[in-house]
């Protein structure tokens, strides 16, 4: 399994990000390095162990159905690249 | 009759009403200025950790179990990813290959046939903000108040077969949730939500048509209009030597038709993979029984019980069913009267009437349960016409004063003192000399008319059965 420019690209249209070429050289070879670390994983023996979906041996952590304050406007807005009348301001997203 | 068998599949939303949200303690009430019930954790700020709501939990299996769903043993939730300002974290916290609830069905009634249709799943995940297109569609404004609002998403076998099985299908939907009370289900404010997979094939094929997603339609009447809308223009593509495009179409209400939101032909790719921020769930038997017990009689049993009980029909007992407020006046009004089919062609002549002519709700009139029965208690002893209580069941709705308050202080009362009945009635003969001679010459519609006049004389007080005798009396005489 590797990573091709095509994946590249795939996935940075996906997360709208315009990547130049030389950037997807660099990001499909760092891809690849992180796939094959992973790929370590396969020499484990796994036969007999039951797949999970989490590494905690946890279920069921759960809060009960409690308004707790939420945070002032300003904080909120405070990292807003622009903002009017409260509101997060973005470029026009229609789809 | 169209040579086109219609195919569709409902995936209906429905907010659940917890006080705070899904996955922290924001609140999650509808109204307030944009972005005042937001924190980190909805925010999507960095580092956070989503604590998730045992109240929602319980509320999607409520729902599930309500619409016969197998509920998981075990379940996950996992990120749905997309980039849209709608989501700061460019994910929404989901359910993908192990939902909550599976495999369950609800029965719908449609021209007085009963069908089934089937339910594949019911998932629970979070809601999306809500954007503001401004500035002549150059900018959007972003309110996040909504995000991490929980929802179940439910969605239908593709068991529909007609613009009309869509609406009664999305109607008991709402009523089985209403009497769950998971959800206030208001498709105007949203907490109900509703898209739709239509595609169309010539009868007896097996293999269904290419279908088009349809968005958009915000009321019950919509989802009808859209769908009738799309099933025609698919059949006017084919009929034209065309093919349907898999695409998704947007309902405009105004123009009455749907149009492509076709941008880009790019497929969704969501990538998801299980949310490493939040355990399993583990629902065992013993929290299942619990909720279970916690469902009240549904809109079917209730149906039945009404056939069964009170002699209703089947087209009634779904009408006073169909909202569980209407269901729980209809008994309240029995607590006062035992003529339970004069209270249901009340309720379903008159309330309703009054109701869809002002386009109101149940709570937004005066009149009681009680009000009714006492009314029809009314009638029922002869106090009262039925042709007055009708000027006593406006005065109900409207002021929500008691009918007996109300018969008194309008001088309603019903006159049966054959005395004074028979002065008017004497007195309107006198006066219509060629009505009586017309009557006497064999014209029985004459007998109308002078009827008429002595309930104008009355103001519709004298009661009509003893108007009716005295009168033939005294012509036949």
């Amino acid at each position: 399994m590797s990573i091709t420019i095509k994946d590249v690209e795939h996935v940075a249209n996906l997360a709208r990000l315009d990547l130049s070429d030389a950037e997807k050289e660099q990001f499909a070879g760092q891809l690849n390095a992180i796939l094959k670390y992973a790929e370590k994983l396969n020499e484990l023996d796994a036969d007999g162990i039951e797949p999970t979906s989490h590494v905690l041996p946890l279920a069921n952590v759960m809060r009960e159905d409690e308004v707790k304050p939420s945070w002032p406007i300003e904080k909120v807005l405070r990292n807003a690249p622009e903002e009017e009348e409260g509101q997060f301001k973005v470029p026009a997203v229609l789809e | 009759m169209s040579k086109y068998e219609t195919v569709v599949g409902l995936e209906v939303h429905v907010e659940l009403h917890t006080k705070s949200k899904i996955f922290c303690g924001c609140s999650t009430s509808f109204g307030a200025p944009p972005n005042t019930h937001t924190c980190p954790v909805c925010l999507g700020h960095p580092g956070v950790l989503p604590v998730l709501n045992r109240q929602a939990v319980e509320y999607a299996m409520k729902a599930a179990m309500a619409i016969n769903c197998e509920i998981a043993e075990w379940c996950k939730f996992d990120r749905k990813n997309y980039f849209y300002p709608d989501s700061p974290k460019a994910y929404q916290i989901s359910q993908y290959d192990q939902p909550i609830g599976q495999n369950g069905w609800i029965d719908i009634e449609v021209n007085g046939q009963t069908k089934r249709i089937g339910i594949t799943r019911l998932h629970l995940e979070e809601d999306a903000g809500k954007l503001t297109h401004i500035d002549g569609g150059y900018g959007s404004l972003v309110d996040l108040n909504r995000v991490g609002t929980p929802l179940v998403e439910i969605v239908s076998e593709p068991d529909i077969r007609s613009p009309e099985e869509a609406k009664a299908y999305l109607e008991k939907l709402r009523a089985i949730m209403q009497y769950c009370d998971v959800s206030d289900v208001k498709m105007e404010e949203g907490s109900l939500r509703c898209d739709a997979n239509i595609s169309i094939r010539p009868y007896g094929q097996k293999e269904f048509g290419t279908r088009a997603e349809l968005k958009n339609m915000n009321s019950f009447r919509g989802v009808q209009r859209g769908l009738e809308y799309e099933e025609l223009r698919q059949a006017d593509v084919l009929d034209g030597g065309g093919k349907v495009v898999q695409e998704t179409r947007r309902w405009d209400e105004n123009q009455g038709k749907t149009i492509s939101m076709r941008g880009k032909e790019e497929a969704h790719d969501y990538r998801y993979f299980p949310d490493p921020d939040l355990v399993r769930l583990h629902i065992d038997d013993e929290w299942k029984a619990r909720v279970l017990a916690s469902i009240p009689e549904l809109p079917d049993a209730r149906q039945a019980r009404y056939i069964q009980e009170y002699g209703l029909s089947s087209y009634d007992a779904g009408v006073l069913t169909a909202s569980m407020k209407l269901a729980d006046f209809f008994e309240e009004s029995l607590k006062h009267t035992s003529d339970a089919k004069a209270s249901a062609n009340w309720i379903m002549g008159e309330l309703l009437g009054y109701l869809n002519a002002n386009n109101l709700e149940l709570d937004g009139v005066k009149i009681t349960g009680q009000g009714l029965g006492e009314m029809i208690q009314l009638i029922e002893k002869g106090t009262i016409s039925n042709k007055i209580a009708k000027t006593v069941f406006k005065g109900l709705i409207e002021t929500g004063k008691s009918p007996q308050q109300i018969v008194e202080e309008q001088g309603l009362v019903q006159i049966s003192d054959e005395g004074a009945i028979l002065a008017i009635v004497d007195a309107v003969i006198a006066a219509n000399p060629q009505s009586v001679e017309d009557f006497r010459n064999g014209k029985e519609k004459a007998i109308g008319f002078l009827v008429g006049q002595i309930m104008k004389e009355t103001k519709g007080k004298a009661n009509p059965g003893l108007v009716n005798k005295l009168l033939v009396d005294r012509l036949n005489a």
